[in-house]
């Protein structure tokens, strides 16, 4: 361990979907921007409420884009330059026949985007995490739902953040100290 | 009132109106959460797991026995020579593969159409998928004659001057199964991260390291959950042409070859309705068993049993169209293979396959009209079963007879399979076997992300306290 503890920030846990979602709205409007939800599935009404962009389409898009385009390029080359066969005269570049592998290119670019973006985007893999300090943390993946207000945050303050997210009414208010 | 009452007092029926639900009982978060990790991490492996862990692992090395001599041999050993060049290695394909379209038609197309019943079969129906690939594209790869020699099949830059023919539907079959097997497994694991999740925070020690490797740090974060929602739906949306595609390319291996009994128009659509019949019969026979075994039946519903078997039903009631069809297309082209081909598979040497293939899948599903059997499991099993055994003779009855009986008939022959046939067969029904096995020991076989968002009381502002 090198020096001191870095403070890194604030969490409370709720035991019910309704008052977290409430919660986290309330510190949205309080103009909290570095603060983050957990819950053990998605619960789509925070999906605008945390901040964060989604470009998981746009990604999967241009990996569709690359596996027809490399699909095309290929099959082009090498029927008609690299390994040119004159079958009864049929063209060379007979692009019909190309189709299902023009297809099956795009979907497997696509999926290899969709599931190696979204990793990307995640920061993954990454074992550790502040929030994984607190031992009650194991039950976000279970039953219980967290709000984590990161002490970098620009109005983070000592009094008023656990205050407010004591009025919220959670199961319990923890500092998380990570080293 | 505790949380946990609230929970269970909320939990009411998604649907009122349905008199079956799809999950019963007074189920929680944390009982979601403990019934279906308990299963990996705290029960006793049941005397059930081990009996088919056993006989998968013997008719395994009965596998391995059978294709070490194969490799020695080559496919001479086989009952397989001009003119029925294909035998039972492309039938054990086509069968396998096709057991596989059922798990991705719940994973994906179920997704799309927002059913939510399937939320609680997914996950082992997409190992289903998985397994079944797996052992269907080992067939193709065996039947090459020289299988060490497999990646010819892929255009890579080589000093033999040759490249895949990509006017061959043969060429287009590799990229269609390849590109099958790795999105499965993409969407089959990318679905997983979040239970896997679960198991890291309920273990210690050796397995506690092992998911939390497998879980990549997933901790629930709200942005994570919107990437990944919004990824498993585009890849939903990318698995659903997938799978129509996978077994239309299966089919194009038998119709651009102008042999009487393949070169049809109505192949495709034949073969995807027919890939999905026994897939969702592969869905019963695994499912029927697991319930009761490890006490799913409050996950794993009547209403599932009925589902799967409504569908099972309808796509039967495509293929016995298609089985309709073929005669009459046969009759109104007035060509005389077609005709002598219907005739050779109706009355010819292998007649026994036709009229086995009727009664198993048009005949004897008909009992899947009656509610008493799609709701009593072991009708349901037996059904599903002989629905199995009914698809895979229909792709041996469909190869066996357009080849036996070639255009000149100096050339007709008869197929008889041998010891090493059925040894592979039932190698390749244990190698699946064992992998599933070991699914169901290892790895969350009920998605706990899925069917805690089945409970009322996981929508916000829904199933409050009273």
């Amino acid at each position: 361990m090198r020096g001191e503890a870095r403070f890194r920030g604030i969490v409370a846990e709720f035991d019910d979907p309704t008052k977290f979602v409430e919660a986290a709205k309330n510190v949205k409007e309080r103009g909290y921007r570095r603060f983050d939800a957990y819950s053990p599935y998605p619960i789509k009404d925070l999906f605008s409420i945390v901040p964060g962009r989604n470009p998981v389409a746009p990604i999967v898009f241009l990996g569709g884009i690359t596996g027809s385009a490399t699909a095309w390029i290929m099959q082009y080359y090498i029927a008609a330059i690299d390994y040119p066969i004159n079958v009864g005269g049929r063209p060379l570049y007979s692009w019909p026949a190309f189709i299902p592998i023009l297809f099956e290119l795009t979907v497997l670019f696509a999926a290899f985007a969709a599931f190696f973006g979204t990793l990307a985007l995640c920061g993954f893999p990454r074992l550790n995490y502040p929030t994984f300090e607190l031992s009650e943390f194991v039950r976000a993946s279970s039953d219980r739902f967290f709000l984590y207000i990161e002490s970098l945050d620009p109005i983070y303050d000592e009094e008023t953040t656990p205050g407010l997210l004591r009025e919220l009414g959670p199961t319990g208010v923890w500092r998380i100290e990570a080293p | 009132m505790t949380v946990e009452e609230r929970q269970r007092h909320t939990a009411r029926e998604l649907d009122p109106d349905n008199p079956l639900p799809v999950i019963t009982g007074g189920n929680t978060f944390e009982t979601v959460s403990e019934q279906i990790s308990s299963i990996v991490l705290t029960r006793k492996v049941p005397l059930f797991w081990w009996c088919m862990f056993g006989i998968g692992v013997m008719l395994l090395g009965v596998f391995g026995i059978a294709v070490s001599y194969l490799l020695g041999k080559g496919v001479g050993i086989w009952g397989v020579n001009v003119p029925v060049a294909w035998g039972f290695a492309i039938t054990n394909f086509v069968w396998w593969i096709g057991i596989g379209h059922a798990g991705t038609l719940i994973s994906a197309i179920l997704l799309l159409l927002n059913q939510a019943w399937r939320n609680s079969i997914n996950r082992f129906a997409e190992a289903m998928t998985l397994f079944a690939v797996a052992c269907a594209g080992m067939f193709p790869l065996f039947h090459l004659g020289r299988p060490w020699l497999f990646y010819w099949l892929l255009p890579y830059p080589n000093n033999m001057t040759v490249q895949p023919q990509f006017r061959s539907p043969l060429v287009w079959d590799v990229f269609a199964v390849s590109t099958y097997a790795l999105v499965s497994l993409l969407f089959w694991y990318l679905g997983m991260i979040p239970d896997l999740a679960t198991l890291r925070d309920r273990s210690t020690g050796l397995k506690y390291a092992v998911y939390g490797m497998l879980s990549l740090g997933w901790r629930g974060s709200s942005n994570h959950w919107k990437w990944h929602q919004t990824a498993c739906l585009l890849l939903a949306g990318l698995a659903t042409p997938l799978v129509l595609s996978v077994h239309t390319v299966v089919s194009f291996d038998f119709t651009i070859a102008i042999l009487p009994g393949w070169h049809s128009t109505i192949f495709p659509p034949y073969f995807v309705a027919g890939a999905i019949y026994s897939g969702f019969a592969m869905v019963l026979v695994l499912c029927i068993p697991l319930r009761a075994v490890y006490g799913l039946k409050n996950l794993i519903t009547e209403r599932h049993l009925n589902n799967c078997a409504k569908l099972m039903l309808a796509t039967g009631l495509m293929l016995a169209y298609t089985y309709c069809i073929e005669p009459m297309n046969a009759w109104y082209s007035g060509d005389q293979y077609e005709i002598a081909l219907v005739r050779n598979r109706a009355f010819g040497p292998q007649s026994w396959s036709y009229w086995v293939v009727i009664l198993c899948n048009v005949l004897i599903p008909q009992a899947l009209w009656f509610y008493k059997v799609r709701v009593n499991p072991k009708r349901l099993f037996a059904v599903s079963i002989v629905i199995l055994y009914g698809m895979w003779l229909e792709r041996f009855m469909i190869i066996i007879t357009s080849l036996d009986r070639d255009y000149v008939p100096s050339s007709w022959s008869n197929f008889i399979a041998t010891f090493w046939d059925n040894a592979t067969l039932y190698g390749s029904v244990g190698l699946f076997i064992t992998l599933f096995m070991l699914f169901v020991r290892f790895l969350p076989m009920i998605s706990m992300t899925e069917v805690r968002e089945l409970l009322p009381y996981s929508k916000p502002g829904g199933g409050t306290e009273k």
